[in-house]
């Protein structure tokens, strides 16, 4: 009987066990139903979402910086180049404390304060992932000694890129330029898809003028990342244009001759070939090293390049704005010619002082005693300031103005680099305009001995000299001789570019001013005769020495004890063989008191290091 | 079909490989089950670690070791189950409270009970023990149960869900408490008093919230959404789904999902492997893997349904269920319908803990099933 209940009980319990299996059943396969619509949606209804996402996550396009141009001289001697440098870069992502890192990088190689602040900086603006770069140019040693220790810095990188070099160092530095960290204003200016992989941009010189010649097109590639952002493989990648390179006229023998030979004196000089508007040197001293910028200057050597007394960044040859002095004697004589306000055999006395009616200053020459009667070759061979008053007088200035401005006074020669000064002629017009106030008839005086508001930069000059020297047909001086695309091996001369040209009423005013101005070389009484000797063929020039310092009525100038930086700056202006112009030349150095004793000197340097280059060929 | 009555009725086979099945006490329907998805994790978890052989050994040392445990549990009949049952039960809540006491720290959560020799999980122990004791339990009492009988099988699963829950463990003791009801659901617990704790039990969920971690009530946060916080706990929910969606409808084939070679998967060998297998495998792969698995917790559920007393079915059927649950919850945490909680795709995932309790679980279910007396009780 007990035993029957139980039974009966036991299968009663079995068949609720039963029932609920199967409910458990129907419950277990409907969740799994579920699950199988979730991954229908995922998979099948979503699957175009969810496989972008992937391809995101996984795939990354990466730009590759195109190679700089390179920058040649004439000769094909290299100016600017690209050499491989290490740098040291971090990806914050994969640092777990980013102060010790900086602290333990810091006693393998040197951190100083700059870099470690540029690096926060670029912390925040960089994309996950990114390396950035803590420091730059590491040497060899300091290569080795974080290559063995990389394993302990998780996030930390030694990665080789091409890097600005400039072999010659400080010569022709003011030519090349530099280039440096792209800046966040730079950076807005250009385009943004080209510069992504460009840590550098032109900042000075031919480096920022052709630019967008030097820099060539991105290209990029798409690469599998993982999580961390390294590389896995590249899926496709887009070869970068390499940038063209620059063939200069800039021969870099003469460049440096020139810069030999202004020595310690802080000046420019600016050599010219007439027939073409090709500048063969474009000097201005003292120079620095463009090498120091293009990983950061350090603020000790920025300083020293920021000496007042010497300003080496200041690119004195377009930038300098100097009294042209006596230089500008022959272009105003021919204004007398071609004016018919003198002949060019017409003396003048001079007695070492000109007066102007009706007024009691005198305006004295150089020479105290006077020169005698001169005429007009007179007059430049021995840089007469009388004469050149008594035909200023003459003239007037609005003559004056309007015939120097056929040779390019007062204007910026548009040399291809940027921020050339334009100089100042000045004008009756320009006197009320900027100051407010009328001309005075002594001014007209000072003018026409090129001091007073005359102002020229050193590459005027030797535009002018050129034009001079062509009898007016001036071409646009230009650095670029070619640009070269070694992709293609393409070549583009640039075009020379013929200056309106000069007209006279009479050509024979040519040949006498030309006269004049080799008597100052090779005449008796030149002022520059002592640059004259042995020179192979006729060299014409004009001495210059302009005032800095204004010595007061019957003041004598004493040199000995007039500081140095109140000097008169040596000018010099010159262009050779007379009858067929090959070669023009401007030179200035600051303070260097004497035209003839200073400036024309070095002029003769640069033409005998020109005659033995052109003897080579 | 499965619904069939165990071995006796396989008739198919030599005589050879029936007897060694009957002396081994082996399900043979179960053991393919199981041995296909063995073979499926390996496959998987070959790719997900990234093509380690290291992690192959040691996962299939493990998987040798959880088979020589489930034949010896199969071989344990289940008249000796039941009689351990209150012992292994009472023992696994004093180690409870041992590990909650004096257990080792890992991963902001005490789970280790040192015992010298062997780093043990007591929790782990608990997933077989809940059941066991409460299908002991409940078989001695008349059912459907009384309203008593009730509140003293609460008692017994509350317990260790709690104790665990303490470690904290969200995952392991969410599958006890599971397992647990489901022994009194099976039990026969009427559906009007079902419903009536299902309400009650929506009422505590805000007294739930207030008991919980910080991090797990962010896991719940994040889980309902994702995107608001993708680079910190949402990363892992958004990235699997990535995984998974993007594997479409054939898959990217094997040991080509990106997601997972590129390391943006976490957890990619353990807990997230199912996000592996659907992006290398696709939803095609899918269908086929949650099949696989219902095939298993379906026979699972015969093999209950068939058993000779009240204790093997409990026991059977929650076990089974149990298993169910794990597949559940994991796949479901992945594919971002439910919260992150640490359970492993069950015989998939990396990891050897949850393998020996899964294989135990299945060697007592072929015990049940292969254990029988001419006499029911």
């Amino acid at each position: 009987m007990l035993r029957r209940t139980l039974i009966k009980d036991h299968l009663q319990e079995a068949i609720l066990f039963k029932h609920r299996a199967w409910v458990a059943a129907v419950f277990c396969l409907f969740f799994i139903i579920v699950l199988l619509v979730r991954l229908f949606n995922l998979q099948v209804l979503e699957y175009q979402h969810f496989d972008k996402l992937s391809e995101n996550n996984r795939v990354r396009l990466m730009a590759i910086a195109p190679n700089r141009g390179l920058i040649f001289d004439r000769n094909g001697v290299v100016l600017a180049e690209n050499r491989p440098s290490y740098r040291l870069e971090v990806i914050p992502e994969q640092v777990n404390n980013m102060e010790w890192l900086l602290v333990e990088l810091g006693k393998l190689v040197e951190l100083d304060e700059a870099d470690i602040k540029r690096f926060r900086k670029a912390i925040k603006r960089s994309r996950p992932f990114e390396g950035i770069p803590l420091r730059t140019k590491l040497s060899d040693d300091e290569v080795a000694r974080l290559a063995v220790n990389r394993h302990q810095y998780p996030g930390m990188e030694i990665t080789a890129r091409l890097s600005r070099y400039y072999p010659l160092g400080e010569s022709a530095a003011h030519v090349t330029g530099y280039v440096g960290r792209i800046d966040e204003d730079e950076l807005k200016n250009v385009n943004e898809t080209q510069y992504a992989g460009t840590s550098h941009i032109g900042k000075t010189g031919l480096e920022r003028y052709y630019e967008s010649e030097l820099h060539g097109e991105v290209g990029h590639q798409s690469v599998e990342v993982n999580v961390q952002g390294r590389i896995l493989r590249v899926l496709e990648k887009k070869q970068p244009v390499p940038g063209k390179d620059l063939i200069l006229s800039l021969d870099v023998r003469l460049q440096s001759v020139a810069e030999k030979a202004l020595g310690d004196y802080n000046g420019a000089v600016v050599v010219m070939d007439p027939n073409t508007g090709e500048v063969l040197a474009l000097v201005s001293m003292p120079g620095y090293d463009p090498n120091l910028f293009v990983h950061g200057i350090s603020r000790k050597d920025y300083r020293r390049l920021q000496n007042p007394d010497t300003r080496p960044l200041y690119n004195r040859a377009l930038y300098g704005q100097y009294p042209p002095g006596s230089t500008l004697k022959p272009f105003v004589g021919l204004a007398g010619l071609e004016n018919k306000v003198i002949g060019h055999k017409e003396s003048i006395p001079c007695e070492g002082y000109y007066l102007l009616p009706n007024e009691e200053r005198k305006y004295r020459d150089w020479k105290k005693t006077g020169h005698g009667h001169v005429d007009l070759e007179d007059s430049l061979a021995q840089s007469c300031d009388v004469y050149y008053y008594e035909l200023s007088y003459r003239l007037g200035i609005d003559r004056i103005h309007a015939f120097l401005q056929q040779f390019g006074f007062g204007k910026a020669t548009g040399v291809d680099i940027q921020g050339e000064r334009s100089g100042l002629l000045p004008s009756r017009e320009w006197k009320q305009r900027s100051k407010n106030k009328i001309w005075f008839p002594g001014e007209t005086l000072i003018a026409g001995i090129g001091q007073g508001y005359m102002l020229t930069t050193p590459m005027q000059l030797a535009s002018a000299t050129s034009i001079l020297a062509m009898r007016g047909q001036g071409f646009k001086p230009h650095l670029l001789k070619e640009i070269h695309d070694p992709a293609t091996g393409d070549g583009r001369q640039t075009e020379i570019a013929p200056l309106p040209a000069v007209k006279l009423n009479r050509q024979m005013n040519w040949n006498h001013i030309v006269n004049g101005m080799v008597s100052v070389v090779h005449g008796v009484k030149g002022t520059a005769r002592q640059s004259g000797r042995r020179l192979k063929f006729k060299m014409a020039g004009k001495t210059g020495t302009a005032q800095v310092f204004g010595v007061a009525q019957d003041e004598e100038y004493d040199e000995d004890i007039i500081a140095k930086k109140h000097r008169d700056h040596a000018l010099f202006v010159a262009f050779a063989p007379v009858d067929k112009p090959e070669i023009a030349i401007a030179v200035i150095a600051e303070n260097g008191s004497s035209g003839s004793g200073v400036a024309a000197p070095i002029a003769r340097k640069v033409l005998d290091a020109w005659i033995e280059t052109q003897e080579q060929k | 079909m499965i619904g069939d009555n165990g071995y006796r009725n396989e008739g198919g086979g030599s005589s050879f490989s029936v007897k060694l099945v009957r002396i081994l006490h082996l399900d043979p329907l179960l053991l393919f089950g199981i041995l296909l998805l063995s073979i499926t994790g390996m496959v998987v978890l070959y790719s997900a670690g990234d093509q380690s052989i290291a992690l192959i050994n040691k996962q299939t040392t493990r998987l040798v070791l959880a088979f020589v445990i489930m034949l010896a549990l199969a071989h344990v009949p289940p008249s000796s189950l039941r009689f351990w049952s209150p012992w292994i039960y009472g023992v696994g809540i004093i180690l409870l409270v041992l590990v909650l006491v004096a257990g080792d720290m890992g991963k902001g959560a005490q789970r280790w009970l040192d015992l010298g020799f062997i780093r043990f999980q007591p929790s782990e122990m608990m997933k077989l023990a809940t059941p066991m004791m409460m299908a002991w339990f409940l078989s001695e009492k008349p059912l459907p149960p009384t309203l008593k009988t009730l509140l003293f099988a609460a008692v017994l699963i509350l317990l260790p869900t709690f104790l665990i829950a303490k470690q904290p463990d969200l995952g392991t003791s969410l599958l006890i408490f599971a397992a647990g009801l489901f022994v009194v659901f099976l039990a026969g617990l009427s559906w009007s008093f079902m419903i009536a704790m299902g309400i009650s039990g929506a009422a505590l969920l805000p007294v739930l919230w207030h008991f919980m971690h910080d991090y797990q009530r962010n896991r719940v946060l994040t889980f309902l959404n994702p995107e608001s916080d993708p680079l910190g706990t949402g990363y892992h929910i958004i990235q699997s789904k990535i995984a998974i969606g993007s594997g479409g409808i054939y898959g990217r084939g094997w040991l080509n999902g990106s997601q997972s070679h590129l390391d943006f998967l976490p957890e990619q060998s353990t807990d997230f492997i199912f996000a592996v297998f659907a992006e290398e495998f696709g939803l095609i792969g899918g269908i086929l893997l949650l099949s696989l698995y219902a095939f298993i917790i379906l026979r699972g559920l015969v093999i209950a349904a068939n058993a000779q007393d009240t204790y093997a079915r409990l026991l059977g059927g929650s076990l089974s269920m149990t298993f169910f649950v794990y597949l559940f919850v994991n796949v479901g945490m992945v594919s971002g319908i439910l919260p992150v909680v640490g359970v492993p795709l069950p015989l998939i995932s990396y990891g050897g803990t949850s393998m020996v309790t899964l294989m135990a679980s299945f060697g007592m279910l072929m015990s049940i099933n292969t254990h029988r007396k001419i006499w029911a009780r």
